[in-house]
């Protein structure tokens, strides 16, 4: 009984967030597009953009390899499976043993590399820019984000998800710079990963100032369809690793009792829309940075990261 | 001393007006030719008129204009080019239009003619077109240099060019552009076209700037039939011309912070744009005032309560319009893009005749309503606003100040607007008569050539756009940036390729 109760909370786990992530990318260009006085798309409009795509036939290029056709389902599965293991309703989920943020960091880094792979595989100008720019970011926000887990492994005493936010929703954690310094610095990691504003516009149509589109510029139909999910659901994965790490309330815990999920699931959802109105907020408000800017911005995650972790030792050893 | 009169020139044509033209030989188009290799004066336009090459100057002080006439044997006239770069691509559109060649020209591909018009020199002696060959951009060498291509076909709804790119990882080593996708033939079927026809035709050779091409074309055929329009058709004009620049400067405003993916200018931008054009529509039942300017006057009367429209939209402008300045200003994100972006140094401005936000943006102070002039500006106060940076960030600055000169002129049209005629009737004048208009589009300054038949019909019009003189700068201001600052860079510029293209 208990192995199917199991069972149905990580399928439930896994459905939700394949299901909420094109809602919380819908919800972030409806509030944008509010800001800007505008009606903006329906907040559903993400969901018909993949039916639309998914019954659309694949223009593949005459030289793309096997390795174009199979990198999509590649990086969608990845990205599935390290949404899923995030805690987000209800920790200590079947498979949350797995769920170590070091691994979690390693699935989305292999989906990113043979992404930047498909960019250069059909050989076109802007596939190649698009993955330069891609791995010269990826190369700068991954030693930051090491460099965060290191500082809330160091705090929680474990990487794995479920204690590292059990840890964070206890009376132990208090208030630590440390904490403050991490979340800034995971927050800037987060914009980098998604290819938001001010690292990337992924509303943009301007070919030459594209990262992340225009390594995917050559997809099409379901192909297409399977890297925006991917990216809507890295996104939910953001936003629900900095909920699940940093504002851990009302994750319903393994022994809880099944009705309290209904908590974990309001809180969770009130987190997504918060992350969603913050998000879109702050790319309102802020230009994108030049290319060459990104290093610098992407270092001070870095050094944010590296502060935390030394003001952590330095504090331990009073 | 005028301009002409320093040129070894033969006889005056007779019916040319306001500014002379005269027949030169070797010696006079040698003399041109230096004063503009050195700087003394500025090239204005060059197109051909078989069996003629003309070429027009501006004096370094903008008050004279001098057109200068070769005569061609064998199809032939000496390169301007050679020595005065902004000559070449007007030498291989004349070659690819009329197959005048230019002796001696330092660059022999074809510019407009990409092989898909059927024929080969439309406006010359014009022949059966050949398959054209593959197209040789300049060479580049360097290690580690690889080219982007772009374009024709962008993105974005935006007109087609093809921007060839050689860069050294993210930094662009050089831009060569290829353009002529837009061609219409308009100089073609301008030829014999009655002035109704005529008017509508030079019209759209440019959407964004109809109004201006429109008053340029008024100008010169006002000039070949020694006409004046009336002066409340010529207030009227000048209305017309400010709502197009204020509504164009605006959308460019916004669209320039949009490339930067800062929305939220461009949202704000984009509504004022949008109050600019309905005020517009209210007043002359047209959103850009389309084919409201003809010959001789105005084809209609601002609205009844049009005037009352305008004072609102102005009313709202001065109310929203210093407050996205000051949004614009105080964003540092914004100003981290715009600010040292993209410089265009002044010398090259001032060699390549770069008019508008261009030009001024880059400390040459040349707007065609002020010098050579028109009227009614010459009746009315404003400024015209010059920065020496040359950046993006400058051309942005230059077009806010433009705005706000445009604000202060149409509150002054409204209150000094005469009442009286709309038009007058033209007359053929039963001879050959030529004309040269100017008018400054919220882009630089139009130029149209044209001479009238016996009967009053177009035999030959040429219109050059502020863009033919700002498309080659663009290649220079973006060398050294990274090639994702070019739409950036791009935008600040807004060169049409409708009207370059013609």
């Amino acid at each position: 009984m208990a192995v199917i109760r199991d069972f149905a909370f990580q399928g439930m786990q896994m459905l939700l967030v394949l299901l909420l992530a094109p809602l919380l990318t819908g919800f972030v260009r409806k509030v944008k597009a509010r800001l800007l006085r505008r009606q903006g798309p329906p907040l559903i409009q993400p969901y018909l953009d993949l039916i639309r795509l998914t019954r659309k036939d694949v223009v593949l290029a005459d030289n793309a390899s096997w390795l174009f056709r199979v990198i999509p389902y590649f990086v969608f599965a990845t990205t599935w499976i390290a949404a899923s293991l995030v805690p987000t309703f209800r920790s200590g989920l079947m498979f949350s043993w797995s769920a170590d943020l070091i691994a979690i960091i390693a699935v989305l880094g292999s989906a990113r590399f043979f992404l930047a792979l498909a960019g250069l595989d059909v050989g076109t100008s802007f596939g190649g820019i698009g993955s330069s720019r891609e791995v010269m970011i990826a190369s700068l926000a991954e030693p930051a984000m090491l460099m965060i887990v290191f500082t809330l492994a160091l705090i929680a005493g474990s990487t794995q998800l479920s204690t590292m936010s059990a840890f964070m929703n206890s009376p132990e954690v208090g208030l630590r710079v440390s904490l403050g310094l991490g979340l800034v610095a995971l927050i800037i990691v987060a914009i980098a990963e998604n290819a938001r504003i001010p690292v990337d516009n992924p509303a943009t149509h301007l070919e030459l100032t594209m990262v992340h589109e225009a390594m995917v510029l050559e997809y099409s139909g379901r192909h297409l369809a399977l890297i925006e999910l991917s990216a809507a659901l890295k996104l939910l994965l953001y936003v629900s690793l900095i909920a699940c790490l940093f504002v851990p309330w009302g994750i319903s815990p393994a022994t809880a009792e099944p009705k309290l999920l209904i908590v974990g699931v309001a809180a969770y959802a009130a987190k997504l829309a918060v992350g969603g109105i913050l998000l879109a907020v702050f790319e309102t408000a802020i230009a994108k940075m030049r290319v060459f800017r990104v290093p610098a911005f992407l270092g001070a995650a870095l050094m944010l990261g590296l502060l935390a972790t030394l003001l952590l030792f330095v504090s331990r050893s009073f | 001393m005028a301009l002409l009169d320093t040129i070894t020139r033969g006889d005056k044509a007779k019916q040319h007006r306001p500014w002379p033209r005269a027949i030169v030989t070797d010696a006079g188009w040698q003399q041109a030719i230096g004063l503009l290799a050195k700087g003394r004066c500025t090239l204005l336009g060059l197109w051909g008129d078989a069996p003629f090459v003309h070429m027009a100057l501006l004096a370094d002080t903008f008050d004279d204009i001098a057109v200068l006439s070769w005569r061609c044997k064998d199809g032939k006239y000496p390169s301007v080019g050679v020595y005065h770069p902004p000559a070449i691509r007007l030498e291989r559109a004349i070659r690819d239009l009329f197959g005048l060649e230019a002796i001696g020209a330092p660059d022999t591909r074809t510019w407009l003619d990409l092989g898909f018009w059927g024929v080969r020199h439309p406006l010359g002696k014009s022949i059966p077109a050949r398959k054209p060959g593959p197209y040789q951009f300049l060479p580049t060498e360097g290690e580690g240099l690889h080219q982007i291509a772009v374009g024709p076909v962008h993105a974005g709804i935006i007109e087609p060019g093809h921007f060839r790119f050689t860069a050294n990882g993210e930094h662009v080593v050089r831009l060569e552009q290829r353009l002529g996708y837009v061609h219409k033939g308009i100089e073609s079927l301008l030829r014999g076209a009655t002035l109704d026809a005529a008017a509508k035709l030079a019209a759209r050779t440019s959407g964004d700037s109809t109004v201006a091409y429109a008053f340029a074309f008024a100008h010169a055929v006002e000039a070949a039939l020694h006409v004046k329009a009336p002066p409340r058709a010529i207030y009227l004009r000048a209305l017309m011309a400010e709502l197009e620049r204020l509504a164009n400067h605006f959308g460019d405003i916004g669209a320039i912070c949009n490339d930067a993916s800062f929305s939220l200018m461009y949202a704000q931008c984009g509504i004022l744009r949008e109050r600019t054009l309905r005020a517009a529509e209210s007043c002359f039942g047209h959103r850009l005032m389309m084919d409201v300017i003809v010959p001789g006057g105005v084809a209609r009367d601002i609205a009844p309560g049009g005037s009352a429209q305008v004072q609102a939209l102005l009313a709202e402008v001065r109310k929203v319009f210093p407050r996205l300045i000051d949004l614009y200003d105080n964003t540092a994100s914004l100003q981290d893009r715009t600010v040292a972006t993209g410089i265009l140094t002044p010398a090259l401005a001032r060699q390549f005749g770069a008019g508008g936000y261009v030009g001024r943006g880059s400390g040459r102070k040349f707007d065609a309503r002020k010098m050579p002039g028109y009227a009614p500006y010459d009746d009315l106060k404003f400024e015209v606003p010059v920065l020496d940076a040359g950046d993006v960030n400058a051309r942005v600055w230059v077009r806010i100040r433009e705005v706000e000169q445009s604000l202060s002129l149409i509150d002054q049209i409204l209150k000094r607007m005469p009442g009286g005629k709309l038009k007058v009737a033209l007359k053929a004048s039963g001879k050959t008569c030529e004309g040269l208009g100017l008018a400054e589009a919220f882009r630089g300054d139009v130029l149209v050539w044209l001479r009238l038949d016996s009967k009053g019909r177009i035999e030959r019009c040429h219109l050059r756009d502020a863009s033919w003189f700002q498309w080659p700068l663009l290649e220079a201001a973006i060398e050294g940036n990274i090639v994702a600052d070019f739409p950036l860079c791009n935008k600040s510029f807004n060169c049409s390729y409708s009207g370059h293209d013609i």
